[in-house]
């Protein structure tokens, strides 16, 4: 039960991140100019007849955050209470402090104008909450309790590991050229100003090459990843599951980004382009998790009991 | 004890702060039988003053203005029925004239004082469209921000010179002031909540600024004799420049072409 209630924090942070992708997308991040209120009502009792235009990005994100909110206290609670890992409770409890401070940023960067270093810490904690749920939900999984699929694979932790830091490093680098309007400083794709390199170069242009250099290096951390994985241990479903979804997810994100560029940013192509790298991040981190597990403690009796029952 | 040292040097820190505080200002003020200060610069004669006129012209052609879609709120819709355009290139009925073309003296004006400007400039959100488009005002004149759409608006600022702001007005009728403490060409405008709502205005500290009407025409009028330096400003062709020199009461016609780059988009 608890696992089911983790999954649905983490499948509503999912929504939550495509409604923070689409107001920065439909450029609504200041149609609401004041915060916690909504043009002086209450966030709770602004009327739906107002929410138009840029509106309905902007306040339907505050709603859906407030709502991700609530459910991670829950959540936090409900771990404090019934998990006996202390390090589960704490993690509810960092969940907790995390959704906390990204609203407080949120609201910053909305009464700041959107300054870049505050977005991009918007965006940047966001993933870090996401994981942190995803986190929770496989660390309550029966098959994470039980044990189940361990395997001793010193180079593959090692891997998965950087693999999750280079996806989270190339994401920050997407919201850093995202909230600095570096996002068709190179306009055309798949070359760079009809090359394969930039002829010319300033502070965006070189974002935006970094952001392209970043997914060849993501690209080539996840196929080394998924060849590991498939090669010495096809027989594990705990491990090639994530790392195959992880190798489509990569696919269809680079494809995604391309179409960013050659759309000249469609609202959905490059909200869908955030949400898909959130996802790639988090099925990096499972996959990563899972190839640690053999490093973790045996879940105690409580859990297993709480698995049976 | 201690408790009671940190008290005594608070009091008499806190005296000792408020003495310093009403001599500052005791030395600061000028005595009232001093005579008042002679103004910095010479006022401008207006039996002597001349005037610019003129029209900016467009060198190619323009392209057409995007068809604005207001679907994204009914009420807008309402407010400004039919087929809606933007209004970033104002070409005349000739092809060739262009209005909503920022006209000013950037440089030549030296220290000549003027009046502080009494009248309130304007800006209205109406038909969710800004209106004026483009327009000009004073530093430290007040501009006064006006919603007649009875749906909500926001005003946001983005300057480079001056303090960005952003100000709600979700009811009808609200009015909002604001001032301009530096000189800046131009301060654009936007409206997060209606992506197509956007303007520009010109802050000067000077009086000599115009807008092309519809015919692409202009006059800078009340000028004292001397060479300027004039530019006429358009948000997306940019500005152009000419040197100016005025005999006292003269007319000087003077015209701008504005040049439209083949990858010129609307």
């Amino acid at each position: 039960m608890l696992h089911r209630f983790a999954t649905l924090v983490a499948a509503c942070t999912v929504v939550l991140v495509l409604a923070g992708s689409l107001v920065t997308s439909t450029g609504s991040g200041l149609s609401v100019p004041d915060w916690p209120t909504s043009y002086g009502w209450s966030m709770f009792t602004f009327p739906p007849s107002k929410w138009v235009g840029g509106i309905f990005y902007e306040h339907g994100h505050r709603l859906i955050a407030s709502t991700v909110g609530s459910l991670t206290i829950l959540l936090a609670a409900w771990l404090w209470r019934s998990d006996s890992r202390r390090w589960m409770k704490r993690l509810g409890v960092a969940a907790l402090g995390a959704v906390i401070l990204q609203g407080l940023l949120g609201g910053l960067t909305v009464l700041f104008f959107l300054p870049t270093a505050v977005s991009t810490a918007h965006a940047g904690l966001a993933e870090i909450f996401f994981c942190m749920t995803v986190a929770i939900a496989l660390f309550t999984s029966k098959g994470w309790i039980l044990g189940a699929g361990q395997v001793d694979d010193g180079w593959l932790r090692r891997a998965t590991a950087a693999t999750t830091a280079i996806v989270y490093a190339q994401i920050l680098i997407g919201a850093t050229m995202r909230h600095s309007n570096a996002g068709l400083a190179i306009p055309d794709f798949p070359l760079m100003f009809g090359g394969l390199v930039p002829d010319h170069w300033d502070r965006q242009i070189a974002i935006h090459f970094a952001h392209r250099l970043g997914a060849l290096v993501v690209t080539a951390s996840v196929i080394a990843a998924f060849v590991r994985v498939w090669r010495r241990h096809s027989g594990t479903r705990a491990l090639t599951i994530p790392a195959t979804l992880l190798a489509a997810l990569v696919v269809i994100q680079v494809t995604l980004g391309g179409l960013t560029i050659l759309t000249k940013r469609g609202v959905w192509i490059n909200s869908m382009h955030v949400v898909v790298g959130a996802l790639v991040l988090a099925t990096s981190l499972v996959l990563a998790l899972r190839s640690w597990r053999v490093k973790f403690r045996a879940a105690p009796a409580s859990n297993e009991a709480e698995i049976a029952a | 004890m201690r408790l009671r040292s940190v008290t005594v040097y608070a009091l008499a820190l806190t005296v000792a702060a408020s003495v310093a505080a009403c001599g500052g200002g005791g030395q600061e003020s000028a005595p009232a039988s001093a005579p008042a200060a002679a103004p910095a610069g010479q006022r401008v004669d207006p039996a002597t003053a001349g005037e610019v006129t003129g029209t900016v012209v467009l060198d190619g052609t323009a392209p057409a203005n995007v068809a604005i879609k207001m679907n994204a709120d009914p009420i807008c819709i309402k407010q400004a029925p039919g087929t809606q355009m933007q209004e970033t290139f104002a070409v005349a009925a000739d092809g060739k004239s262009l209005g909503n073309v920022f006209v000013y003296v950037k440089d030549g004006l030296g220290n000549y004082v003027y009046d502080a400007p009494s009248g309130i400039a304007t800006i209205d959100q109406k038909g969710c469209r800004y209106i004026p488009h483009v327009f000009g005002m004073r530093v430290g004149q007040k501009l006064e921000i006006l919603n007649s759409d009875p749906t909500l608006h926001n005003i946001h600022a983005t300057p480079k010179a001056n303090s960005e702001f952003n100000t709600g007005q979700p009811i009808q009728g609200m009015k909002t002031e604001h001032t301009f403490a530096s000189q800046e060409v131009m301060v654009p405008f936007k409206c997060d909540v209606h992506g197509w709502m956007n303007a520009y205005v010109g802050v000067l500290d000077h009086p000599y600024f115009t807008v092309t009407g519809a015919d692409g025409k202009f006059a800078l009028k009340g000028l004292p004799a001397g060479t300027y330096t004039i530019e006429a400003w358009h948000e997306r062709l940019g500005a152009t420049t000419q040197s100016v020199t005025l005999a006292a009461k003269e007319t000087k016609d003077v015209s701008f072409t504005l040049k439209v780059p083949a990858t010129a988009t609307n």
